[in-house]
């Protein structure tokens, strides 16, 4: 009895300080978490929240938003809708917030912000038939489908974003139809993104593999010397290295009058301004990341296995092919996974040394946040980002085991 | 504790004492002021910095942009705008003061204004210059030379690459004008959806011949490197480069694009009476003259005009001889339609 309660009492004590322990590791951990939570998650949930809000409408007219809520979309709205409209709209403009909802009624029609505003300017005082005397101001009033932007405008939150960033909305009809082919432009550019990402991932493999190997292989000296050229150009700003690649790739750049003088080519190369120079500025910037990550698996290699392999006569490649590639993958798993992620987030390589078909769609992404404000779209277009990365983040979990990424 | 911890603490609080100190005082008198930097913010600081601060003791100080309305968007949210003076694109000055990013200024400051350019004052902001999209060539490079936006879009006669902003903006009007549309009728073609056709059509002619660029400042870069045989750029940045660096460029005034440059100020600002009192000393004729003499851009106001000497007038846009084929920018036409021209833009350039 008594033996069983000290033993009790040990195994609790040994809990209540394990217990203790946690809190005081979590204590520490605290102000990184306050960190992240501030600088990072927070920010992030944020813009994310932008992609499916919709309160320009409720905010400027909410009492045209309520009528517009009731009225089924179908034809033309009725009389109610037509002088709510009217009431508000002198309100809208005296309180400083039509200037908002016109900009974004504008991302859904264009030329409907000159439509409020001169409406606005025009308003006769009082009508009877509203609907008549829109029309007569302005016979866009009297086309359903301005009224259908408006109705979708009045919705809060709205899907309306998402389906931009996927090139789709919903139609008249309330069913959701594609963009037409002159305007879809995020699935593509979705694509593209994706399709540069795997080839340069691809590219940094065949690159990076050899020289992880050799960094891992090579004595201390030389391998520390070697080390030292994959880890002065991975320190080094991004801006300056795609500035370098500009200089050397461009048509009278260094790589173009070396080809020349030497009589490989008759005229310059083409490798600026297009995929080519996309992808060798991509490479070259993410290859580190391929490199170090496969080699702080391979140095964890144990040489005894190829040695055993080698000695029981195996061909050199097969044991490189079944011993020791295999103990490798959980770094190359690694290092794709770096590239990839990193690779679909590219801005500033893709604009200075790409051409017209080589936008990614973080460009998309300023494009809507800079010049456009539709930060509702660049939410959404961000949102995508997000979900594809944690996607690829679950499949990499699943095929390698995230515990097992290690970097340097 | 060791003298060189001690010291090094003491030096260490000095500093952050004497930073406070700085801080409080040019927080009384500072403007903090954003253009679009490079040459045009040199300029601006020769020109109508200098001169404020020499008159009113009241310093500047500077920061870059790219333009657009996002981060002053941003700071109004947030009930923190950190900038008191700002330099708009036409765009971004209508846009801003409809949305109330923009304070309204008062225009009685400004005195007499009867010599402004028709369109140069707005509630919200005031016009401080004459600035164009042209298009430029190096002499050393071509045979012939070209005179015309047509010329630009004649890949047989005129051989070579040719950059352009990667943007809808000016890049239709010129397809347009290239094909055959006066002047005078370019929005008017373009507000069609057959005159967009039309458009996207003739770039398709020259489609595999542009190289895109997208910061002012790569475009002369481009023309120098020999990246391109002639470039679509802002008038002041061909000028500055054969000014400052003898470079052998020369600018076809024909179909240039022009365009207001503002001064407004942000709801909010910090020292936005400074920034008003500001906007009304540049706005004077002996002051706006000043600016030309740094870049190649034309004062909004002919009094100011008047006190150009003659061989400097010749390089702006607004002199006799090169405003033959201009477009003035359509404002309102663009912030209506850019969104949707943007979109095609996009999806052509990847086709």
């Amino acid at each position: 009895m008594t033996v069983a309660t000290d033993r009790d009492d040990r195994a609790g004590a040994f809990r209540r300080a394990r217990r203790r322990d946690a809190r005081r590791a979590f204590a520490l951990a605290l102000p990184l978490l306050a960190f992240l939570l501030v600088t990072f998650i927070a920010p992030i949930a944020l813009l994310l929240t932008r992609g499916v809000q919709n309160p320009e409408l409720g905010q400027a007219m909410p009492g045209l938003a309520a009528a517009l809520k009731s009225w089924d979309g179908t034809g033309l709205p009725d009389e109610r809708i037509a002088a709510a409209l009217a009431a508000e709209l002198p309100k809208a403009q005296a309180e400083g917030t039509l200037g908002t909802l016109a900009r974004r009624l504008n991302f859904d029609l264009p030329e409907f912000r000159s439509l409020l505003l001169k409406t606005a300017r025009r308003l006769p005082a009082t009508s009877d038939n509203w609907m008549a005397a829109l029309a007569a101001m302005d016979e866009r009033w009297s086309k359903p489908e301005v009224w259908h932007v408006l109705r979708r405008a009045a919705i809060d939150p709205t899907p309306d974003y998402l389906l931009a960033g996927l090139d789709a909305k919903v139609g008249p009809e309330g069913g959701v139809v594609s963009a037409p082919a002159g305007e879809a432009v995020y699935v593509d550019a979705f694509a593209r993104t994706f399709w540069i990402s795997a080839v340069v991932t691809l590219l940094c493999l065949l690159l990076g593999y050899p020289v992880a190997w050799l960094l891992a292989n090579l004595p201390p000296k030389p391998a520390g010397r070697l080390m030292i050229l994959v880890i002065v150009p991975f320190w080094t700003s991004l801006l300056v290295r795609t500035t370098a690649w500009y200089v050397l790739l461009q048509p009278g750049g260094v790589v173009n009058s070396l080809l020349l003088s030497l009589g490989i080519v008759s005229e310059p190369l083409a490798l600026v301004f297009n995929r080519t120079g996309v992808l060798i500025g991509m490479t070259h910037i993410l290859l580190p990341f391929m490199i170090l990550a496969i080699y702080s698996v391979m140095k964890g290699i144990s040489p005894v296995y190829m040695r055993a392999a080698l000695s029981l006569g195996a061909h050199p490649a097969v044991a490189f092919l079944r011993i020791y590639l295999p103990q490798t993958l959980p770094g190359v798993g690694a290092g794709c996974f770096l590239v990839f992620v990193l690779a679909i987030g590219y801005y500033i390589t893709p604009a200075l040394l790409g051409g017209a078909g080589d936008e990614m769609i973080s460009q998309l992404i300023a494009i809507q946040t800079n010049q456009q404000l539709n930060w509702g779209l660049a939410g959404a277009l961000s949102a995508y980002l997000v979900l594809f990365t944690l996607v690829f983040y679950f499949i990499f979990n699943r095929l390698v085991g995230v515990d097992r990424l290690r970097f340097g | 504790m060791t003298i060189e911890r001690f010291t090094g603490k003491v030096a260490g609080a000095a500093l952050v004492a004497g930073l406070c100190l700085a801080g409080t005082a040019r927080a009384a008198e500072t403007i903090s002021v954003v253009t679009f930097g490079g040459a045009y913010e040199a300029a601006a600081t020769k020109a109508y910095f200098e001169p404020f601060t020499k008159e009113t003791g009241v310093g500047f100080a500077k920061e870059a942009y790219d333009g657009g309305l996002a981060k002053l968007s941003a700071m109004v949210e947030a009930k923190n705008t950190t900038w008191d003076l700002i330099d708009l694109e036409s765009n971004d000055a209508i846009t801003g003061c409809d949305e109330g990013l923009l304070q309204k200024l008062d225009l009685s400051a400004l005195g007499d204004t009867s010599d402004f350019i028709p369109g140069s004052i707005t509630p919200c902001a005031i016009a401080t210059m004459v600035w164009s999209t042209v298009f430029a060539y190096d002499s050393t490079k071509l045979a012939t030379a070209p005179k015309s936006i047509a010329d630009f879009f004649d890949t047989k006669t005129f051989p070579g690459k040719r950059g352009l902003r990667k943007s809808p903006k000016a890049t239709l009007e010129w397809a347009l004008l290239a094909d055959g549309v006066p002047a005078a009728e370019v929005y008017k073609v373009l507000g069609t959806p057959e005159g967009v056709d039309r458009a996207f059509k003739k770039l398709d002619t020259i489609k595999k011949d542009i190289v895109w660029w997208e910061a002012g400042a790569q475009a002369p870069q481009l023309l120098a490197d020999g990246a391109v045989v002639m470039t679509q750029a802002y008038n002041g940045r061909i000028s500055n480069a054969v000014k400052e660096q003898g470079k052998p460029f020369v600018t076809v005034w024909d179909g240039q694009v022009y365009d207001f440059e503002w001064w407004g100020v942000p709801t909010g600002a910090k020292n936005g009476d400074a920034a008003k009192k500001f906007i009304a000393f540049q706005a004077k004729p002996e002051i706006l003259s000043q600016l030309a003499k740094y870049i190649a851009y034309a004062p909004p106001r002919t009094k100011a005009v008047d006190l150009i000497d003659a061989e400097t007038l010749k390089g702006m846009p607004t002199a006799p001889a090169n405003f033959g084929n201009a477009v003035q920018i359509d404002v309102p036409f663009w912030t209506d339609n850019f969104d949707a021209l943007n979109k095609r833009f996009t999806a052509w350039l990847a086709q």
